[in-house]
């Protein structure tokens, strides 16, 4: 797919080559804006936000060698494509600004097929990585995503100690038979805008939705020091929220929704699933099984919050938790201590 | 057949791409620019400024190149590479010299 409309910097400190830049690039359908050397350019990517940059090498003030050695220490622009424009001979040149992280090296005078290859490969990389944090960032806290984009996206797990939490709206099916999808669609996103609020808001991570339903990690893929009680206070605070909720649909003449919510804790692999071209953050290990079964236990047993034995040592004695015994799951052959937690 | 001292293909294609009234404001601009470059060569030379001296053989080039200015570039080229130890004032006025009918050539074809 060609880009184009896309904000391009041109760094050159000779008027000739970057008035001829420029405008290779704005026939290309980008606009562009210039620096005549790396003081400058670094000055312009600190005021707005591009795409790319197409830098030249030898300069007064700044070369762009120090340029790039710049970037590649400032995480802000890790991601910002640059390639490197010069009529420097040699590969010594190019295979230094490969090195210090240049996407790609043209040759001036730059032939005007080549430019567009390399422009429009480098945007759509760019727009490939842009998009990936924006999955992330929306299933991720801020904390979380800036950790992976450090940590890289190699697939592969690690074992960790977390808490898994499951959450549904009860009845939902029937509930959305009954009013307009557009009223549906709706409730789901003011629904899941409150629970990311209160997920987030105690260091867990929301990596699944489906329909009304959602997985959230408490403990990965950050290591959390309370996962337990961090995922019990957001258990409540969800509650707390679809009250609140409710007492606005209440006003508008709309039924109350209710949710149900399983918390299991324990030991679990975590990491990316997938392939190299997609992938996504998940756990997997019995207690994220357990967290699904104790999530729909509470039709069952008719609590909003069920969780299990490891979550429930962790709490102490200042919330109002209730053994409800012990449950025998299906599929599972032995049973396993249930307690109900409930909103103060 | 005497060496063209704007190459044609390489001029034209510049129009095809750029546009013929973007190329004739290019041209202003080298016109413009080039005299500076010309005469901080010199004044490298002079001073004994190996740096400076290599880089503005090397943009005087680029330019050169750009424009299909085929003699110009190969001069400054061979400053650029040969860098100022292996200079010499009859080099420089060669330069000079492939300037002047690079001018002379560049005005022709934009007025032509």
């Amino acid at each position: 797919m060609a880009e184009r409309g896309c904000r391009l910097l041109v760094v050159d400190d000779n008027k000739v080559n970057r008035l001829l830049l420029s405008r290779s690039l704005e026939l290309l359908g980008h606009r562009v804006a210039t620096a005549e050397n790396g003081v400058i350019a670094l000055a312009k990517l600190q005021e707005d936000a591009y795409d790319l940059m197409l830098l030249d090498l030898e300069m007064p003030e700044m070369d762009g060698l120090q340029v790039l050695e710049h970037l590649s220490h400032d995480l802000k622009f890790r991601d910002l494509p640059v390639i490197v424009t010069s009529s420097l001979e040699g590969v010594a040149h190019v295979a230094r600004c490969i090195e210090l992280g240049a996407d790609d090296y043209l040759y001036k005078p730059v032939n005007q097929v080549l430019l567009k290859a390399r422009v429009g490969s480098s945007l759509e990389k760019k727009r490939l990585r842009d998009q990936q944090k924006e999955l992330i960032s929306r299933f991720a806290t801020s904390e979380v995503a800036q950790d992976l984009e450090q940590s890289g996206f190699a697939l592969g797990g690690r074992h960790v100690e977390a808490s898994v939490m499951f959450c549904d709206i009860r009845g939902f099916t029937s509930l959305a038979e009954s009013q307009p999808p557009e009223e549906t669609i709706e409730l789901l996103n003011t629904y899941y805008t409150l629970m990311f609020d209160a997920i987030n808001g105690a260091g867990g991570v929301v990596n699944q939705m489906i329909g009304d339903g959602l997985m959230a990690i408490f403990g990965a893929p950050l290591s959390l020091a309370d996962h337990r009680g961090s995922a019990v206070r957001a258990a409540l605070d969800m509650i707390e929220m679809i009250e609140l909720f409710n007492a606005e649909r209440e006003a508008a003449d709309k039924s109350p929704i209710r949710i149900g919510i399983g918390i299991a804790s324990g030991a679990l692999i975590a990491g990316y699933t997938g392939t190299q071209k997609r992938a996504t953050y998940t756990c997997v290990g019995d207690i994220v099984n357990l967290a699904a079964r104790l999530e729909a236990h509470t039709k069952v047993a008719s609590r909003s919050i069920l969780i299990d034995a490891a979550t429930r040592e962790a709490l102490g004695d200042a919330l109002k938790i209730e053994s409800i015994g012990a449950v025998t799951f299906a599929g599972k052959s032995i049973a396993i201590d249930v307690y109900a937690v409930e909103a103060a | 057949m005497p060496e063209p001292i704007i190459d044609p293909a390489t001029f034209a294609a510049l129009g095809d791409m750029a546009g013929p009234e973007f190329v004739r404001e290019l041209v202003d601009t080298f016109l413009e620019e080039a005299p500076r470059m010309l005469a901080e060569l010199h004044e490298a030379y002079a001073q004994y400024d190996v740096e400076r001296f290599r880089r503005t053989a090397h943009s005087l080039k680029s330019n050169s190149n750009t424009f299909g200015a085929t003699q110009l570039g190969i001069a400054a080229r061979d400053l650029e590479l040969g860098g100022l130890d292996s200079a010499s004032p009859a080099a420089l006025a060669a330069l000079d010299a492939d300037y002047a009918r690079a001018v002379e050539a560049l005005k022709a074809l934009c007025d032509g």
